[in-house]
């Protein structure tokens, strides 16, 4: 819109997306200003951190988890935000109903007080997570105020190998570029491989752009997004719909246009990842053995060596193999339709190893019906996982879902830090859904492309 | 709010690289609909085991006691948006965060908040973090338009985003009256979207 006095930009937003854990305090903030929300309109609310995956029954069983529901659900009351509660078939994480209603559409600035914000990025969005203080200055006034952000350009391009997805592209890039390659870029993922995929897959990918360190992702729109959003809840239908497409396409950047970094990956290159320390870039291909400390700055030494303290693993052992007790499929990364179809496929006929806890949890009340549709969740108890009610559930510490101890999660959600799962002593190895499954049937980590039989292409 | 130029206080060396927010302030604090008690929570579980016993770190140490500089290293507060991380690094008492580099949106947080995040090279840093532990007690002096701390009469230099400086020199750091002094611009961008 504008320029601020210390040079800032003064950005417009078109959606805003709040939740119970970082909203709740705005509002208050608002109050204490006596200011009102500007455009109720264009906010809308879910509950997904703290909801337990259960039951849902009220009151939550743990009082605090009430409150905050509460407080979520009398500020949008008073000022007129639209909520997704449970029960009403539209409730699940922010991220994966923003997209699935069509909240979500090409060329938004988007915005929500969560850090995975960059999900949205996959439509073509500007998608930011934002702390507190700027959700109540998104409520206030419908505009944030940014520093402009340099581009880099991420091209992906050929095949990927049987039993390597869209999980695996991003775990392996940020493993290339590091947790702290991406500050003060944008994302923008490019190439064949990216544009081949789907926009479940294409969400993965941009949904990790902040553990990279970059403060967005981002993925031109073309036809695979329109015809994702083409019937979507919240997206006009006939002619406007043919309207709107024209003008989203021309939100597309430029084939020349300038990007301030280019990075090229070979899709071929990409194995199976999964993480064996405390961040998402200490990942490694499944095949590979767990990094020795003996290079690098004092200080990166001291951070292999303190990772692999915390993991209570063994420099130059194969990850391969590393016990599990508990398995875990969901969250805003991998708790989408397609991750649950692609575990079923494989894992019909197998069990989840006898000491290992499965849980699988869809990301949303339409993601939990859709797969329902399926029958999905009867091949997943079948193999011994439970199937649960959709929420952050075990991506996050924050609903009973949780490490006990120092058990070791194979898990396909975002984040692997010290203490992440709810025990400060759990720990986290990140991987795509289908080597979560693997890793249960084996009881260890394990390599899905041998677990379940997947041939080379 | 008021210009922020200067800032005095005794520091403290947290050392590590990536030093996320989960660590900074574990997720089960976050229960809360206020932020206003999240103070003793900071680095919780750094601090203190599973039993409550205290772990000896820094922030606990006699000779910090009260101490409102932080001093870390690379990539500090990386992960979640949480505001709660830079709220309990204020409600504990820390005015200042000196890093190696942060993350942006644990800057953007810090900023709209008061806490300036000064960047600091490897080398003056590691010799400022030597000299409050050898001889801690002593104030360190934070000069925002000097681009330097002062301890013990020896000079650091640093650097910071030039629109947050700016922001802490003008007393703008907290943006929302600036963003509001624009109403009228704002409604015509959303009647041109919503038409
Ligand atoms: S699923 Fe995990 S990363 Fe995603 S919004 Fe929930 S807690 Fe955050």
């Amino acid at each position: 819109m504008g320029s601020l006095a210390n040079g800032q930009y003064q950005v417009f937003m078109a959606l805003h997306l709040i939740h119970e854990v970082t909203s709740p305090q705005a509002f208050g903030m608002l109050k204490d200003k006596g200011l009102k929300v500007a455009y109720p309109g264009r906010t809308f609310a879910t509950v997904d951190h703290i909801i337990p995956t259960d039951t849902q029954a009220r009151p939550l069983a743990d009082d605090m988890a009430e409150r905050m529901l509460q407080v979520l659900e009398s500020s949008t009351a008073e000022h007129g935000i639209e909520f997704f509660a449970p029960e009403t078939g539209s409730q699940g994480i922010v991220h994966v109903v923003g997209p699935e209603l069509g909240l979500t559409q090409p060329g938004m600035t988007i915005c929500c007080g969560d850090s995975h914000t960059a999900t949205h990025g996959a439509f073509g969005c500007i998608a930011l997570g934002i702390g507190t203080s700027q959700v109540r200055d998104v409520l206030a006034s419908q505009t944030l105020a940014m520093d402009p952000l340099k581009v880099r350009k991420i091209n992906v391009n050929g095949a990927l190998k049987k039993g390597v997805t869209a999980k695996d592209v991003i775990l392996h890039v940020i493993r290339v570029l590091g947790v702290n390659g991406g500050v003060g870029y944008a994302y923008e993922y490019a190439g064949s491989t990216i544009t081949n995929m789907t926009m479940e897959e294409r969400m993965t990918v941009c949904n990790m752009s902040i553990e990279g360190g970059a403060r967005c992702g981002y993925i031109n729109p073309d036809e695979t997004t329109f015809d994702y959003l083409s019937g979507k809840e919240r997206v006009p239908t006939g002619a406007e719909f043919d309207a709107m497409k024209a003008r989203w396409a021309s939100f597309a950047s430029d084939e020349d246009a300038h990007y301030d970094d280019v990075v090229d990956f070979d899709a071929s290159d990409i194995e199976p990842t999964v993480t064996w320390g405390v961040t998402p870039a200490q990942a490694i291909g499944v095949g590979e053995r767990i990094p020795t400390a003996d290079t690098g700055s004092e200080l990166d030494q001291e951070l292999v060596t303190s990772a692999l303290d915390y993991m209570k693993l063994r420099a130059d052992a194969p990850i391969k193999g590393t016990p599990i007790q508990v398995a875990f499929i969901g969250s805003c990364t991998n708790g989408r339709l397609s991750d649950f179809e692609a575990v079923a496929e494989v894992i019909k006929g197998h069990q989840v190893a006898s000491n290992v806890r499965a849980i699988a949890v869809p990301g949303s009340e339409k993601v939990d019906a859709a797969a329902r549709a399926l029958g999905l969740h009867e091949v997943f108890e079948a193999a011994g996982f439970e199937w649960r009610k959709p929420g952050c559930s075990m991506c996050l510490a924050m609903n009973p879902d949780k490490l006990v101890g120092d058990e070791v999660c194979a898990s396909s959600s975002n984040r692997n830090f010290m203490g992440r799962q709810g025990s400060s002593t759990g720990r986290t190895i990140l991987m795509s859904p289908i080597m979560v499954a693997a890793a249960a049937v084996e009881g260890a980590v394990a390599d899905a492309r041998e677990i379940f039989e997947l041939e080379a292409v | 709010m008021s210009e922020l130029s200067k800032i005095a206080g005794r520091g403290v060396y947290v050392a590590g690289n990536d030093i996320d927010t989960d660590r900074i302030i574990p997720a089960r604090f976050l229960k809360c609909v206020t932020f206003d008690e999240l103070g003793p929570s900071l680095f919780f579980d750094e601090r203190f085991d599973a039993n409550g016993e205290s772990k000896d770190h820094p922030l606990d140490a006699t000779q910090h006691e009260g101490a409102s500089i932080l001093i870390s290293d690379a990539n500090f507060g990386c992960g979640s948006s949480r505001e709660h991380a830079p709220q309990a690094i204020q409600k504990f008492g820390i005015n200042a965060v000196i890093a190696e580099s942060f993350a942006e949106i644990f800057h953007g947080n810090c900023t709209t908040l008061g806490i300036p995040c000064l960047q600091m090279a490897a080398e003056p840093r590691s010799e400022l973090a030597r000299l409050i532990e050898a001889e801690p007690g002593e104030e360190l002096m934070v000069d925002l338009e000097a681009l330097q701390v002062v301890y013990l009469n020896q000079s650091f230099p640093f650097s910071m985003k030039p629109s947050a400086r700016e922001a802490f020199l003008a007393g703008t750091f907290d943006p929302l009256d600036e963003l509001l002094a624009s109403r009228e611009a704002i409604s015509a961008v959303e009647a041109r979207l919503s038409a």
